[in-house]
């Protein structure tokens, strides 16, 4: 087993590394000068150049590149050339809002997902299963921004329970902060889920499929306890796949949910460093996302061997 | 249970609805498309931070009104000497910083110092182009002397750019801005907003609000539910785009189209042929229907410009009859200049509306007489490399949004590459003349010859569309600086 988690760990690391130099090298054939972006279009030429020169853009790539590295290594992720902060404290002030929204939407999508495709693959081919595909499938296509402009007119402007956006801090309490992570969250969850939902149907279809089950259920045992004993617990390895994938996509893929909505969260700092050419911020958040799906993909190899016996001990 | 549970929910809501009524409101949520890389404005050039800061946090010597006027702000009073060169400032007495420290004469000599001094990244050095030395004489006197006589440098005290800061807080101003205006830093929530609180000790009149929230919205479908909710009372420049009727039509908003100093042109590099040759440029002004591009690009709001100038002006003269909209005119002045097969050229395009979707407009114009444009759209940090900085393009549209700004096609260096020795004469004879009516004259000079060569396309002035509650009161209704003054806002019930 530790010989396991040292292979996993040394190839989580060798991933992290090329995800840098690629991060990097992207960045520097970007076209854009930050320091006239910051200046703008009166600024004099001179002006430029100083800031050039503060902003250290002057240096050769490779120096610049190891410095940077450098400083990662020790846990330093730089200072941004617009904020003029660390780095790292704006990824954790955005990190306060998206890993809280990730989190709530994930557990909704769950939520909803798992006993629907549950119901869907009990009842295969019944008018019920059929309803309930037919509502995953337009779940999948309606757009989550259309969808969360629908959320807000109804309950922000109409009947006024939620903010239309905006974050307060969590400073304030628990309460408002959650209040406005509402609707977002509900929006995000709603396709995540019916994906997920359709996909529980599918693997538990196939699950039902096998001999064990027959064999179970020709012992006398109820459908119920062996849909919940034997089948979901089988089934659950694609449906956890999925949810890794639906979460690293949560934390970083919502810019567009995060400009209805807008909410300083990691997608749209991401974004606005990259308008700005601010690159040392998207480098870190970069290299911040890449690291967390990495740790996500190890969870979800972790929940494998828990729900999967046959791993553990092979591992 | 069941039906207890809503209803209590109900009244807990009425509760704090009729709470935040009844309460005499002294805070304001003012909405804001872009938030600011750092709120020190001596050090960087996007609007939004002198939207938040200026006259609100920071004040200068002088400042600019809601006309474009020249005012008194930290210096009550000046004389100007005989011959131009001595300006001598009379500073106010009893004016604090908001760190606690007294505003005297030598942190105005700081200021300007650090603004023209060689390392600076101030993004206006040229204001400061013409001091020759600053000196703190005593307490409350500052003498400003200059190289030469300079008709502006009273306005240009007045910009953003020129704030005074305090030499103990300077360096931080980016993050925790101290100034001496009649708000004071509260604080930024990084991507959401900035918080501005009232400053007690403030030398004038004190404000009527006690809070002012800077709330930034990029997205326009996002702006208008949160206006339409009240979590927004105030847009002063809001990207409404169709939802204009439905706003117009609502009692609880008061709206307000503005002028601004954007100057909205089709950019045209005057060095690269086809474009070098002054008949191309008269056919590109002659395909030009200026009225279709104002509908097409920014909702018919605007107001057509024959020249770069902005109409608000009182120096401005109206010039858009130069060269009226005329394809056939158009057709035979690409025929005079040799070009009767057509021309083919780029069009590059920055984001915002005006431009991408006025640059369909104007394509199509121009493909009628016979000038075939392909659409290169590009986002601003491409547009400001390509076009701006690297002079690689042949159109562009744009809108120059600085104040007073016509001095730019004096610029030898500037990305329309325009030089015309009679244009410079006229900026150069406007730069030493202080009295009033003389400039006015020359600025009408100058916005003749611009027109006259078709140096650019003359677009439209940029509107401002600006949305508050019906019951806030003073607001700007147009924007002669990059600001959002709340120095006399108020609610009224």
């Amino acid at each position: 087993m530790a010989a396991y988690l040292a292979k996993r760990f040394l190839i989580a690391l060798a991933t992290l590394i090329v995800a840098s130099m690629v991060v990097f090298a992207v960045l520097e054939i970007l076209p854009g000068d930050p320091a006239q972006l910051m200046l703008g279009m009166n600024a004099s030429p001179d002006a430029v150049e100083a800031l050039r020169e503060q902003m250290g853009l002057n240096q050769p790539v490779v120096l610049r590149y190891l410095a940077w590295i450098g400083g990662l290594a020790v846990g330093d992720f730089g200072r941004s050339f617009t904020y003029s902060s660390p780095v790292i404290e704006l990824i954790a002030e955005r990190a306060i809002v998206s890993v809280p929204l990730a989190l709530m939407s994930l557990a909704l999508s769950t939520v909803i997902a798992i006993p629907v495709g549950l119901y869907a693959a009990a009842r295969r081919g019944r008018a019920s299963d059929t309803a309930m595909m037919g509502a995953a499938q337009v779940g999948v296509a309606i757009p989550n921004f259309w969808f969360a402009l629908l959320l807000i007119y109804v309950f922000a402007v109409w009947l006024r329970l939620v903010p239309a956006g905006g974050f307060p801090g969590w400073s304030g309490g628990i309460w408002p902060g959650i209040k406005s992570l509402l609707l977002p969250a509900v929006a995000l969850a709603l396709p995540q889920a019916a994906i997920l939902a359709r996909v529980t149907r599918s693997a538990l279809l196939e699950v039902l499929g096998e001999d064990y089950i027959r064999t179970a259920r020709a012992k006398g045992m109820p459908r119920r306890i062996v849909l919940w004993r034997h089948a979901l617990r089988n089934a659950m390895i694609p449906v956890l796949t999925i949810m890794g994938l639906q979460f690293a996509f949560l934390l970083a893929g919502t810019i567009i949910i995060e400009n209805v909505f807008y909410l300083p969260g990691l997608g749209r700092l991401a974004f606005q460093a990259i308008t700005q050419r601010d690159l040392i911020v998207v480098e870190g958040v970069v290299m911040i996302l890449v690291a967390s799906v990495i740790a996500v993909n190890f969870l979800v190899d972790v929940a494998y061997a828990v729900v999967d016996p046959r791993l553990r001990l092979a591992a | 249970m069941k039906i207890v549970k809503p209803i209590l929910a109900a009244a807990l809501l009425a509760l704090a609805s009729g709470t935040a009524a009844n309460a005499a409101r002294t805070d304001l949520v003012v909405g804001m498309v872009l938030e600011p890389p750092h709120l020190d404005p001596t050090a960087g050039a996007a609007a939004a931070i002198d939207e938040v800061v200026y006259a609100n946090l920071f004040e200068g010597l002088t400042r600019i009104g809601p006309s474009g006027e020249v005012q008194p702000a930290l210096a009550e009073s000046w004389e100007v000497s005989e011959d131009g060169l001595t300006y001598t400032f009379k500073l106010r007495s009893g004016v604090k910083f908001h760190d606690g420290s007294d505003f005297a004469s030598d942190d105005v000599k700081f200021s300007l110092d650090r603004a023209r001094a060689e390392g600076s990244t101030n993004a206006q050095k040229g204001l400061f182009a013409a001091i020759d030395s600053v000196e703190a004489t005593d307490p409350t006197t500052v003498t400003v002397k200059l190289k030469q006589p300079q008709g502006a440098f009273l306005y240009n005290m007045g910009w953003g750019d020129a704030v005074i800061v305090a030499p103990e807080t300077a360096d931080k101003n980016q993050e925790t801005p101290v100034g001496t205006g009649p708000f004071k830093f509260g604080n930024w929530a990084k991507g959401s907003s900035v918080t501005l609180v009232k400053n007690p000790d403030y030398w004038g009149e004190p404000v009527a609000l006690d809070k002012a929230e800077f709330r930034f919205i990029p997205d326009a479908a996002a702006a208008i539910p949160a206006m339409l909710s009240g979590d927004v009372q105030a847009f002063p420049n809001m990207p409404v785009g169709d939802a204009l009727p439905q706003i117009q039509s609502d009692p609880r908003f008061k709206v307000v189209i503005g002028a601004t100093e954007g100057e909205t042109i089709l950019s045209t590099n005057n060095k690269k042929p086809p474009f070098d040759n002054l008949k191309v440029r008269q056919a590109i002004a002659h395909a030009l229907d200026r009225k279709a591009i104002i509908d097409g690009g920014s909702s018919g709001l605007g107001v057509p410009i024959g020249s770069h100038f902005s109409p608000a002006n009182e120096a401005y003269v109206d010039l858009t009859g130069t060269y009226p909209y005329d394809p056939e005119k158009a057709k035979a002045l690409l025929a005079e200049a040799g070009f009767a097969d057509g021309i083919k050229a780029t069009l590059k395009l920055p984001p915002p509306g005006y431009a991408r979707d006025g640059g369909q407009v104007i394509a199509s114009q121009l493909r009628d007489v016979g000038i075939d444009l392909e659409i290169i759209p590009v986002e601003w940090a491409d547009w400001l490399q390509q076009v701006f900085k690297d002079k690689d393009y042949d159109l562009s549209i744009v809108s120059h949004t600085e104040p007073n700004d016509i001095g730019i096609y004096a610029r030898k260096d500037y990305y329309f590459q325009y030089d015309n020795p009679d244009f410079d004469k006229v900026i150069a004879e406007l730069d030493v003349t202080s009295d009033q009516a003389k400039r006015n004259e020359l600025y009408k000079q100058a916005q003749k010859i611009l027109a006259d060569d078709a140096v650019n396309g003359f677009l439209f002035e940029l509107p401002k569309i600006g949305v508050w509650d019906a019951k806030v009161e003073g607001m700007w209704e147009n924007s002669p600086v990059q600001a959002n003054d709340l120095t006399k806002v108020k609610w009224t019930d």
